[in-house]
Parts: C-alpha cells; structure tokens; sequence
C-alpha cells in the first residue's frame, strides 16, 4: 500500500462488514420472514440477494435479518423494511429479482415499490 | 457478503471458560446448516464481562448471549441463525426486559463506561488488519504523515492531556518533546512499548495486545515520526502467548501493507518494529531495567537521571509507554485534543482502564471516563459485591499501591485524588475488599510478592522489604508489641527514601495505607491477639457451642487433623492443640453449632 487513497478504499470495503456491529438506531433494518413456510416458499435466495446487493452497493446504514414467521404464510416471501421514524413497509412474494427493485427504488432512492406491498384492507 | 456475524469472545478469560470449543461447535453448525457463506463467526478480544464467560454477540440483533454452552449451539444455529429467533433463555439477563431485548450500552454494566482504548475489543477480529482498517484503523497514521508536522503532532499530544497509563501519570506530549528536542547529533532514537504488566490481578494491557494488537502498531509509528525514531520494540511478557501471537501477525500484516516498512504511505519516513520477549519479572516493568533487558542484558534498574528521553535505549534518547497510553494515541489525532480533552477531570483527562477482581460479582475490564467514583465502579458497573457483604475497601495500584476505603468511596477516581489519599493509579488493577479480608493479611500478600520480585541490587529494598515482611508475620501471628508497628512504619519511610528504584520507593505503600486506614486492625492483632476479620489462622480458634450442638458426628468425621471428639446425639468438642483450623468443620455443620473467633 503506497497511498492514503489505497488504505480508504479498504476502509470503504471493510466498513459495511465491521458497520454491522453496532447497534446504531439510524439503521434501517430489511427483515426477511425465515420460518418454515418462508423457506418452504423461497425466502432464502431473497435473503440471499438483498445481503450481496446491500453489500455491492455500499449500503452502510442498512442491516439485513431474518426473523420466525411473520404470520402471513399465504403471502410468503415476506420482507419488511423498517426505517427510523417511518411506518414499517411490508413486501409480500417477494423474488431476487423484485429484492433487487427494492434495494435500488426503496434504501437507495427512498421510493416505496408500491406494485409489490401488501395490499391495505389485508394489512 | 455474510448477513449476519456471530462474535465470540476469544479473550483471556473466555478462552478459559471454553470459548474455543463453542467456535469449533458453532463453526460446525453453522456449515451443517449451510449458513456458510451467510454467517461469519468472528473471534474477538475481551468484552469485559468475564465473569459471564464464554460470550458470544449476534450481529445485526446485537443479541448478547452469555455463558454459552457447547450444548446450546444447536439451538442457538436452528433458531436464531436459520429462522431468526432470539434465543431469549440463553441471553444475558440484563439485557432481557418485559418488552423485550435491552440495548447493551443501556445495561448498567456497560452504561457509565466509555471505550476509547478498549474501542476494538470485541468487536473486530484482532488477527485481521482489515477489520482495523474497517473501524478507521491506520488513519491518523495516514493523517499524520500527509497533513502533519512532528511539532504538530506532540502538540495534540500536549492539548489532549494524556498522561500515562503505565503508573505514574506522566504528561506523554512532555516525554515525546523531550526526546524530539534531543537532536544534538542527528543518530537513532527509539520508541518503546511497555507490555509487561505484572501486577498480580492486572489484565488490561493483555486485553488490549489481545483485541487491538494494530492499535499499539499505529500509535508506536505515530510516535517514531514525532520524535524522529525509525525503530520500535514492544516489551511483551513472554507469559502472554496469545498477546505475543497476535502482535507477530499484525506485524506481518502491516508489514505486508507497507505500513510498516520504508517509506510509509509513499513519504520519506520509515519505521519498523521488532517484539522483545521478557521472562515476567516483575522489575523489568520499571523503565530503565526494561530497556536494559532489551539490550540483552540482566533486567536491572540504573539510577536517573539520566532520563530515557535523553539517555535510554542503546544509550540513545528513548521514549517509552504503556499499551493503554498508545492506545489513546490514534483516536486522539483523529478526533482532536480538544475532544479528548472534555472528558476527565481538571488534570486527568480521558478515561482509564481498570480489571476488576476480589470481591466483586461482574469481576472483568471496564474502561470508565476519569473522575468516576469508586462507588460507580463498584455499585453500578461492578454490580456490587456478593453474598449481600459490606464493602471494606479497593486496593488500586497493585503492590505499588494502597486501598481506598469506604470513606472514600465517593472520591472522583483520578491520578492526583488517588495520590491524595495515600493510593495511586497504578496501571489499573481494582481489588475490591469485604468484610471478610484481614488488612493485614493483604498488606502481608503484596509484601510477599515485593520480596520475591526484588532485584536484589539495593540494600534498602533487599533486605528492608525482607525486614517488614517478617514483621508483618510476626503481627499476623500475634507475637507483634506496638513498638513493632512503630518500627515498621519507620521502616517503611525509610525504604521509600533509599531504594534505588520505583519497586522498592512504592513496596511499602500497601503497608502504610492500611496502617493509615486499619491501624484499629493491626493493634487488635498485637494487644488483643486477635484477627476481626477472622482470616489470620493463628489468632483464630474454633469452637462448638454445646447447645447447639445436635452431636451428629459429621464434623468430627471430616476434621482431617481427627481433633473432635464426642459421642453420638452428644455436644461434641475440638482439641485445640490438635486442631489446624481448615474449617472444615464449620462448613459442614449443619446447626451453625461451630463458630470462628
Ligand atoms: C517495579 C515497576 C514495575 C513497572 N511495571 C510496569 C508495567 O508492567 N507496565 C507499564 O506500562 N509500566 C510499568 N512501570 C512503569 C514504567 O516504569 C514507566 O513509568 C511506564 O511504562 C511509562 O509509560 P507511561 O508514561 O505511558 O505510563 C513499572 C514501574 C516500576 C517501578
Ligand atoms: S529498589 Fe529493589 S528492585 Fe529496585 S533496584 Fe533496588 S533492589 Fe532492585
Ligand atoms: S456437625 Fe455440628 S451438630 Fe454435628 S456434631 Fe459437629 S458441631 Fe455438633
Ligand atoms: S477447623 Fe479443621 S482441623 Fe480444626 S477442628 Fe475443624 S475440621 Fe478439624
Ligand atoms: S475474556 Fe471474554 S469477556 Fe473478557
């Protein structure tokens, strides 16, 4: 390493890993429903696109988790974005590739994908 | 990409509580579950709540899980790692409310400390210079060698008020102007790093060598360039192995990075350091026996001046600090003096790490600002002490230093208030006292270990530590006179006046601040023969109250020395010339007929 430069694109990198740990409230959380009928209904790869994308990205302030069930089993994949001081927004039969518009409409744009939320009366 | 990363304590007291184990089974779990390549399982440094060892922290829930089992993994895997649910009954109860999880910064643990030299310690792994990298390590390096002068740097240094951690209390930016300001003939300088920590119960610098190795790297090569050195060495004990593990990976590493080496971040300053491992004597700690111990040769104390700063290492103008003290260095560049400067008291800024030991319930490390009281400490971030005891008093400073008791529980912990009633700093050891310690007996144990630690080149401290300790033993066995006590204390002022080095100018500190605070100990050892405290065996008897006494037999039947006798459903009696009193009798009564006095 011959520059500072060098050393802040490691930091760059580094820092969406080692961010994680923190338990910093301006985080936005991105929760995938795991239970058993989440995974039974293809949650894994939507989980497993939303990390990398969060990662490729540079998403720092953007934590993703996975919880039990959410309840909704007919409506599964399931993700939930929480977002500090905003209403929670709930994605139903959610794809890798509807998570891929989510990421780049939602955390990147803040443009809430309105096609793929739950609809109200069910909510 | 990992979505998830699993932290478990791979410090000291973990490693000993098993944590090895619980990564092997995890790791296992993990891949069996094929969470591979979602889950990283970090190891880490300290966290500081030893006591709950192993402990583990899942991350992004910030989920603290503490005395985990290898048994609990599995469910720990299937539930919170596959499906996402808190492993409640596994958690760290204070962090576990009626609503549910707790934050841990809110836990009263964790809620009065402040890490700043602790900051990496169970967060990154200390055996990759990424993660360092990744919690803005190596910046203040960069910053400092880009947009700073040396003069610029000893004056951050100078503003911040950093004093060092190794004892004393020395002004760093003092010590590093002095060694800049040595430039008479343009030769070598060093910079050294005192990892050497031998104070029974102390375990911070181990901690920090442990859980931020890289933090002691940039803050020693920050040095090098203010005062002009090229060459560091860190003075390690060889007693630590994963310390001294840890610092010859990061040294490679940072080699490798070209952030040690030549021509640091492409400019002309270079700089290397080089491990020296010491044998763990206690004296070469002492500044001057360290670095002729480097040298290679017997680690004895030499006379100053001259000073290090002038005349150290190889002859040569040398600064030295302790681990903690460089471990404020990088933060402090980066955040500014001003910053560091607004935590502390009027001449202690900054905060201090102490290991928290004796009789205390979250015994551990614990990193709180200066000017903390010593009940904080104990009450509220200590958690307070077991078994509902009353607190009799904190020793700080090891064996070069005294205890605090309870009228002082309120006093603001910084270096000139410790000073001031008769304890010190020191490098951050607290033992916490109860009713139930003798002072005398702990004024004998820190006696025992100066004796045993003296270097032997001075008369004061050979043989005059020798001379209390035999008196100490003579009042602990209650064949002291109260001219004894007089003479001791004559003794005492006499080896602080004469010794040759800090070891034998501070051995008798413990003495005389018990003897300040508990002289009423000490005249019941020699007038009364008796020890209030019930701890020196000699002036201790034990006896069996005849109506309470049910005359089960069990008593007699574990006395190992075979001294009580009686008949069954009859009082039973101790024979006081056979008895070595183990109390082991007292235990196992199950009437509370027998009683020490
Ligand atoms: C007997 C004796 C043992 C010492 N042991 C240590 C030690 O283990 N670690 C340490 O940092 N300083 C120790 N010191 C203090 C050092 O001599 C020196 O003051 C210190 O390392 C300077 O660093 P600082 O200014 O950063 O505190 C000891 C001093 C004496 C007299
Ligand atoms: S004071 Fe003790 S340790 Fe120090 S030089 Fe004298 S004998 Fe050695
Ligand atoms: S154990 Fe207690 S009750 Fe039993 S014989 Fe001994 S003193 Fe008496
Ligand atoms: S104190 Fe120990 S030696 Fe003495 S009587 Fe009790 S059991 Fe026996
Ligand atoms: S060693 Fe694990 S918390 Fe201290």
């Amino acid at each position: 390493m011959k520059s500072l430069e060098e050393l802040k694109a490691i930091r760059d990198r580094m820092q969406g890993q080692v961010g994680m740990r923190s338990e910093d409230d301006t985080q936005t959380r991105v929760v995938v429903g795991m239970a058993t009928c989440g995974i039974a209904s293809g949650a894994r790869p939507v989980l497993t696109a939303l990390s990398d994308l969060v990662q490729e990205k540079n998403l720092h302030n953007v934590s993703v988790t996975q919880t039990g069930c959410i309840g909704l089993c007919q409506f599964e994949p399931i993700v939930e974005v929480f977002e500090p001081g905003q209403e929670k927004v709930t994605y139903i039969k959610m794809t890798p590739e509807k998570a891929k518009d989510v990421v780049e409409q939602h955390l990147i744009q803040g443009r809430i994908v309105k096609d793929y939320i739950i609809p109200k009366t069910l909510g | 990409m990992y979505r998830s990363h699993v932290l478990v304590c791979g410090g000291t007291g973990c490693t000993s509580s098993g944590s090895e184990e619980i990564i092997q089974a995890l790791q296992a779990e993990i891949d069996k579950n094929g969470l591979t390549s979602e889950v990283s399982v970090v190891k880490t440094g300290c966290h500081g709540l030893c006591a709950l060892g192993p402990i583990m922290i899942v991350y992004p829930e910030a989920s603290f899980y503490s005395m985990v089992k290898v048994e609990d993994i599995p469910e720990i895997v299937s539930e919170h790692l596959l499906k996402g649910r808190v492993v409640t009954r596994l958690l760290y109860n204070e962090t576990v409310t009626e609503d549910g999880m707790k934050s841990l910064s809110d836990t009263a643990f964790y809620k009065k400390q402040h890490r700043i030299a602790l900051r990496n310690c169970g967060v990154i792994n200390p055996e990759n210079i990424d993660e360092y990298i990744g919690t803005d390590g190596y910046q203040a390096l960069g910053k400092v060698l880009t947009e700073m002068t040396p003069d610029e740097v000893i004056q951050v240094v100078l503003d911040s008020g950093l004093r060092g951690r190794g004892g004393a209390g020395f002004p760093t930016g003092r010590k590093w102007q002095m060694a800049r300001n040595f430039v008479q003939d343009g030769g070598q300088k060093y910079v050294c790093c005192n990892a050497d920590e031998g104070d029974p119960g102390a375990f911070m610098d181990r901690s920090v060598l442990e859980g931020d190795p890289h933090v002691v790297l940039e803050a020693m090569t920050i040095a090098g360039y203010a005062i002009g050195a090229s060459q560091g060495y860190i003075y390690v004990r060889a007693e630590y192995p994963i310390a001294v593990e840890r610092l010859r990976i990061a040294i490679g590493q940072a080699r490798e990075y070209g952030l040690l080496g030549n021509n640091i971040f492409g400019t002309d300053f270079s700089f290397d350091i080089d491990l020296r491992l010491g044998a763990g004597a206690f004296v070469c700690g002492e500044e001057t026996a360290l670095m002729t111990s480097i040298e290679g040769n017997r680690g004895e104390p030499r006379p100053r001046p001259p000073f290090p700063a002038v005349k150290g290492l190889f002859a040569r103008p040398t600064i030295l600090n302790n681990v903690e003290t460089y471990a404020n260095i990088p933060q402090i560049i980066l955040h500014g003096a001003n910053w560091f400067a607004s935590m502390g008291t009027e001449k202690s800024k900054g905060t201090k790490v102490f290991a928290l030991g004796g009789k205390i319930n979250n015994t551990g490390l614990v990193e709180i600002p200066m000017g903390t009281t010593l009940r904080e400490v104990i009450e509220e971030i200590g958690g307070g002490i077991p078994d509902g005891k009353k607190f009799k008093a904190a020793q700080t400073g090891g064996p070069s230093g005294g205890c605090i008791p309870a009228e002082h529980y309120d006093v603001p912990i910084d270096y000139d208030n410790l000073l001031a009633i008769g304890s010190m700093m020191g490098s951050g050891g607290l033992i916490v006292m109860d009713e139930d310690n003798c002072m005398v007996d702990i004024a004998k144990f820190f006696l025992e270990f100066t004796v045993d630690e003296s270097c032997g080149k001075c008369t004061p401290c050979r043989v005059g530590t020798k001379r209390m300790y035999e008196m100490l033993d003579k009042i602990t066995k209650g064949q002291a006179t109260l001219e004894d006590l007089d003479k001791l204390e004559e003794l005492c002022y006499y080896i602080k006046e004469n010794a040759l080095c800090g070891l034998g100018q501070t051995a008798p500190n413990p003495v005389l601040s018990t003897l300040r605070y508990f002289r009423d100990e000490y005249v019941a050892h020699v007038v009364e023969k008796r020890c209030p405290a019930g701890v020196c065996k000699a002036l201790l008897s034990y006896t069996i109250d005849a109506d309470k006494c049910k005359g089960c037999t069990l008593c007699a039947r574990n006395c190992p020395a075979n001294a009580i006798t009686g008949a069954v459903k009859e009082p039973h009696v101790i024979d006081q010339s056979k008895c070595i009193k183990c109390g082991a009798c007292m235990e196992k009564c199950r009437f509370s007929a027998i009683s020490k006095k």
